[in-house]
């Protein structure tokens, strides 16, 4: 039987490969027309988000903790990471600042740092970890938001808790995190006072999200049943972004 | 993939709606995913200062995502990535049920034996391995286990990243948080490597292409095998 032989790879027509080749280039570079700035993309993504964010809720557990390190592996020099330079953070006067409430909250009258500090403290050693890929492991030190907003009567039953700051940050956490035990108003980093630049009088530490989902300068609290949504989540992050 | 009974002139190769479904549906999803995962691995490199270029990533154009979203496109890309990772479930599980329960991964993917993979990719290597129609030499058996198993390694290394909280018992099997991107990393690279050899293979056999596009093809039965 003579004809017909099997198909060797030596066989191949080189000209022809590289012509097949270019072609399949080619309609790779027509896929380089990136629509991810079309609108019925952004809508597709936005429906997505909110899929993604009730899978997350689903599955988060109100008392599963973030892991928790020995302290000898707390980064001493965290790092600095906001959209503008760190000379530009908004310097807070200790003595001048007060804490406003708003919202779903009983007892309204703002509070002082001293009033801040003198709440029950405790301190973790947990992983931040980034959107962008990059986590550090770091020591807060500060008060349970849980206690905190027992303390002022919040309404603990709405969905919402809403962050204002004095950068123009602004974010928005579930009920359920808000009420996590390691979700906490952190006053101390690396057993400092936090810097300026870090988020002075304090930021909220949420070892169970993202890191742009815990707002530093906070400057008021508020609950409420409608989503506030937030800085990065209005320029299309993930709302929920737990880890 | 089927075989005919009694191939007596031809070999035939044949995939059936759901298999072809399947393959397609995984082939735009996996080229979202690394697209869009290039982009995000872009704004925090694992390896140095080694970025992708922005061209084979996906994320739209990071001037324009400068002004809408502040980022160079990170946001799109994880949208993407959120996005596309829904659509790779599916479809690789409609797969791997279809391939476990059709018996289709039974019948054309083993038996697999070291010394046949061996055997046969020497025979490659050095030109010598026949390519029949409807029927997986070794190495294509290996090929195939090897990126179900590099994909499936991508949900549980993504998972990792994901959920180093609400699932930290498998960031820690990982080897904990800044492993687990590096392993993501690892089988990613795996995938656009079969990709790589997937693809000009088709060129060198582009009747294979035909039968994953219309469901069937064929060609004279090879001689003295």
């Amino acid at each position: 039987m003579p004809e017909n032989k099997p198909k060797f790879f030596a066989d191949v027509d080189r000209r022809k490969f590289l012509e097949k080749g270019m072609s399949l280039g080619a309609l790779t570079l027509l896929t380089g027309c990136d629509i991810s700035d079309n609108d019925v993309v952004q809508s597709m993504f936005a429906k997505v988000s909110r899929w993604n964010t009730f899978v997350q809720g689903e599955l988060f557990s109100d008392t599963r903790l973030a892991p928790e390190y020995p302290e000898s592996m707390a980064v001493k020099n965290f790092r600095y990471n906001t959209w503008y330079h760190y000379d530009q953070s908004p310097v807070i006067s200790g003595s001048d600042y007060r804490l406003e409430l708003a919202g779903l909250i009983g007892d309204k009258r703002p509070w002082t740092v001293p009033q801040l500090y003198a709440l029950p403290q405790k301190s973790q050693v947990t992983r931040h970890v980034c959107v962008e890929g990059w986590s550090m492991i770091g020591k807060w030190t500060g008060t349970p938001l849980s206690v905190f907003l027992n303390r002022v009567g919040a309404d603990l039953t709405a969905k919402y808790v809403g962050f204002v700051c004095a950068d123009g940050y602004y974010e928005s956490i579930d009920m359920p995190t808000a009420l996590h035990p390691q979700t906490i108003m952190a006053f101390k980093l690396s057993d400092e006072i936090l810097p300026t630049e870090y988020g002075f009088p304090f930021k909220i530490r949420i070892p169970t999200k993202l890191g742009f989902k815990q707002p530093k300068f906070v400057t008021a609290i508020y609950v409420t049943n409608r989503n506030p949504g937030g800085f990065w989540v209005d320029r299309g992050y993930n709302w929920f972004s737990g880890i | 993939m089927k075989r005919a009974p009694h191939p007596s002139t031809h070999d035939i190769q044949e995939h059936p709606a759901i298999v072809r479904l399947a393959h397609w549906l995984q082939a735009l999803a996996i080229i979202v995913m690394i697209g869009s995962g290039w982009r995000i691995y872009n704004s925090v490199p694992i390896f140095g200062d080694y970025r992708f270029p922005i061209w084979a990533t996906l994320g739209g154009d990071p001037a324009e995502s400068k002004i809408a979203h502040m980022d160079p496109g990170v946001s799109n890309a994880l949208n993407w990535h959120f996005t596309g990772l829904w659509l790779l479930l599916a479809s690789y599980l409609l797969f791997v049920a279809h391939g476990l329960l059709s018996g289709h991964f039974w019948r054309d993917l083993l038996p697999l034996r070291p010394r046949d993979i061996l055997r046969d990719f020497i025979a490659a290597a050095t030109g010598r391995l026949a390519h029949r129609l409807g029927e997986y030499n070794a190495v294509q058996r290996f090929a195939y286990w090897g990126v179900l198993f590099a994909v499936f390694m991508m949900f549980v290394t993504g998972l990792a990243i994901w959920k180093p909280v609400q699932l930290s018992w498998l960031t820690w099997l990982c080897g904990g948080y800044p492993a687990a991107r590096v392993l993501h990393f690892i089988f990613m690279s795996a995938i656009c490597l079969f990709m790589v050899v997937h693809v000009a293979l088709v060129i060198l056999v582009p009747k294979t292409m035909l039968a994953m596009v219309f469901g069937r093809a064929s060609e004279p039965h090879h001689a003295g095998e």
